[in-house]
């Protein structure tokens, strides 16, 4: 079930012919996730029943009316996916913990085994201790501004009742455009020599050159992720902002509160699951997937001053062929998206239900 | 709206025409750079209106970066990547929710484990897996001392190398994407609510399990299925670490790797007009889907990150 989930289109999948439920604001809308707190479950009439064998039906997650199955079909639908998770996603993420505590030559001809020497190394490395600072600057800044713009783009689109679809429309345009794409239309408003922004602030007596001024470059990579990722914390918190109940409002506003109070005082702190959500998704997407952004751009440089952790895995491990030490990498990062998992699946522990 | 307020109103506006607004300087300096000729365009100032270059441009950009051979295999990459993953998603959705066996909860947790571990994460393992996909077997070999038992039971000598190399195919570029768990909960939460009576009739009616699932639980998915496609087919389209790593054939990149390569470098002159009109190009085809689909497109987006 989805009850509680902290967007109201939740309410069309629940349908069980779910059409695509256009964004309107549904007035008997239960008041979403931001309410029902967690572990607030609907009681299930068919739970505590028995099945036809007689025993009770505790297995979480399991129609009641189900096939029962012996093991053969069950397995034969499950093959295809445990064959593609396990060559393409256990072996490599096995390998990578392997390679983490191995020390090899770039051709594997000898290998031994170090412990955490690897690791140790690592954080002895003045290079990589940078990569991590930057790596924060850099996702914390991209993060502050999407989830800023985002909370000022939603509250006027929810104020607005003409163009509002146009509007939505123009400001989603950028979840279509690849990274690597916003990087290069970033890279060219600013290039130094024929960029049209760039000639602007040479106007106004700004020496920017990204090529050469380490800061320069990280601002421009941070305003290239954050303009492609603006559309992705705009469009959750415009619909979370739908799912808010408009008695609520009303109420508040019949009691003197104005808009601006109403939205930081109510809406705001009912969207909380939906900013914290969408914090988590930002440091994953700074982290990881804004790869496109720094290779097409800067090629980490210069002088490392983009280098981000996810940036400098590939270059040891592709280029330096420093394995031991981009694994060791790997498995730091892996733990890192974990604990973001971790927090997300903690803080919304009804998005994967697994009692229902 | 409760009240009215028209000087917010009016503000509302103004911040929402400077949001469409900052998505779109970006892309109609694109747009006029793309229009322009080479020497146009490394004028300082840029001029602030089009040229008259822009045909001339795209079919320059056409040509240098082989976008008749890479769209194709962007099309097939995103199309396999979209199929793929809701074909395999939805077989494992249905059998966790609707047979009851014995490893059914080491099932859903090890799908859950795959959740969100991106493969940027684990791309040098994950690429050491797919250049060779046969190397678990290899180690395995190895581990069993499979040599030494063969040289010992017929005095041969024998060095085992099993090769199965996936660089420069589709499914090299296909499959590794395709592993990861958001499709197969999102099928589970949706099949939790498909009301137990359907189920209960059409086993009364004698339908076999695959029965029930291709006549009444596909049919119902539809809607589903096509929003997650959406997703999935931006997300193949817009893929850059895996096929940058995987193709070194240049027939077999993708147009976001074959337009990184119109990117002027300091030391050749200066294409901004050829890489700009190729970057709205290669931008094109997921546009028109967000646009034309926008709808479905909604959907799924906030359904995937359920």
């Amino acid at each position: 079930m989805n009850a509680g989930s902290p967007i109201v289109l939740s309410e069309a999948s629940a349908a069980p012919v779910a059409q695509p439920s256009g964004l309107t604001r549904t007035q008997h809308a239960p008041p979403g996730g931001a309410v029902v707190g967690r572990g607030a479950m609907p009681p299930r009439p068919g739970r505590a029943q028995t099945t036809k064998r007689g025993r009770p039906d505790r297995e979480p997650g399991l129609k009641r009316a189900n096939f029962g199955h012996g093991p053969g079909l069950p397995t034969l639908l499950l093959l295809p996916q445990f064959l593609i998770l396990v060559f393409f996603f256990f072996i490599p993420s096995l390998r990578a913990l392997m390679q983490s505590v191995l020390l090899s030559d770039p051709f594997g001809n000898n290998v031994q085994f170090v412990w955490f020497d690897n690791f140790k190394a690592l954080f002895a490395n003045g290079e990589y201790r940078q990569s991590i600072v930057t790596t924060l600057w850099f996702t914390v800044a991209q993060n502050v501004i999407t989830l800023a713009v985002g909370v000022v783009l939603a509250f006027a689109t929810d104020r607005v009742v003409r163009a509002r679809s146009v509007y939505r429309t123009v400001i989603l345009l950028p979840y279509a455009i690849a990274p690597a794409i916003a990087g290069i239309l970033w890279a060219f408003l600013f290039n130094p020599v024929v960029g049209p922004l760039a000639h602007m602030l040479h106007a106004l007596g700004i020496g920017w050159d990204p090529n050469r001024n380490p800061s320069d470059a990280l601002w421009l990579v941070i305003m290239a992720a954050s303009w492609k990722h603006i559309c992705y914390n705009y469009i959750f918190l415009a619909v979370g902002l739908l799912a808010v109940p408009a008695s609520l409002m009303e109420a508040a506003a019949v009691d003197g509160a104005g808009p601006i109070r109403r939205f930081f005082l109510i809406a705001l702190p009912m969207l909380g699951p939906t900013v914290f959500f969408l914090a988590v998704m930002n440091f994953i997407y700074g982290f990881f997937e804004t790869f496109a952004i720094i290779d097409a751009v800067t090629h980490g440089g210069p002088a490392g001053a983009t280098n981000i952790l996810v940036y400098k895995v590939y270059v040891d491990g592709f280029v330096n062929l420093d394995l031991g030490s981009s694994a060791a990498q790997s498995v730091l990062l892996m733990s890192f998206a974990l604990i973001c998992t971790l927090l997300q699946f903690r803080y919304f522990d009804h998005k994967v239900n697994y009692g229902v | 709206m409760v009240e009215r307020a028209p000087v917010l109103d009016t503000i509302c506006h103004a911040i929402l025409i400077a949001g469409a607004l900052l998505v779109c300087v970006p892309l109609y300096f694109a747009f006029v750079a793309g229009s322009l000729t080479i020497a146009e365009v490394q004028k300082v100032p840029l001029p602030w209106l089009p040229g008259d270059q822009f045909v001339v441009n795209l079919q320059a950009a056409w040509v240098k970066a082989e976008f008749g051979r890479t769209f194709l295999n962007s099309i097939v990459v995103a199309v396999g990547i979209a199929a793929g993953k809701i074909a395999v998603s939805l077989l494992s959705a249905f059998a966790i929710t609707y047979f009851r066996f014995r490893y059914r909860m080491l099932a859903f947790w090890l799908i859950f484990m795959s959740l969100m571990l991106p493969i940027e994460v684990r791309i040098v393992p994950t690429f050491e897996a797919v250049a060779n996909a046969a190397l678990p077997l290899q180690w395995l070999a190895e581990m069993l001392h499979l040599g030494d038992l063969w040289k010992w039971i017929s005095g041969h000598d024998i060095a085992i190398a099993l090769e199965w190399n996936m660089v420069n195919t589709y499914p090299g570029l296909i499959l590794p994407l395709i592993a990861s768990a958001t499709a197969t909960f999102l099928f589970r939460q949706f099949f939790l609510t498909v009301p137990d009576e359907l189920c209960e009739a059409a086993r009364l009616d004698g339908a076999s399990p695959l029965r029930f699932f291709w006549s009444i639980l596909l049919p119902l998915s539809v809607s589903n299925i096509i929003a997650l496609a959406i997703i999935l087919f931006l997300f193949g389209w817009n893929q850059y670490l895996w096929p940058l790593l995987f193709t070194t054939d240049k027939d077999m990149a993708t147009a976001v790797i074959a337009l990184k390569n119109l990117i002027p470098r300091s030391d050749n002159e200066p294409a901004w007009n050829i890489a700009m009109s190729g970057a709205l190009l290669t931008m094109l085809p997921p546009t028109l889907v967000i646009l034309l689909l926008q709808r479905w497109f909604l959907k799924g987006l906030i359904d995937s990150s359920k």
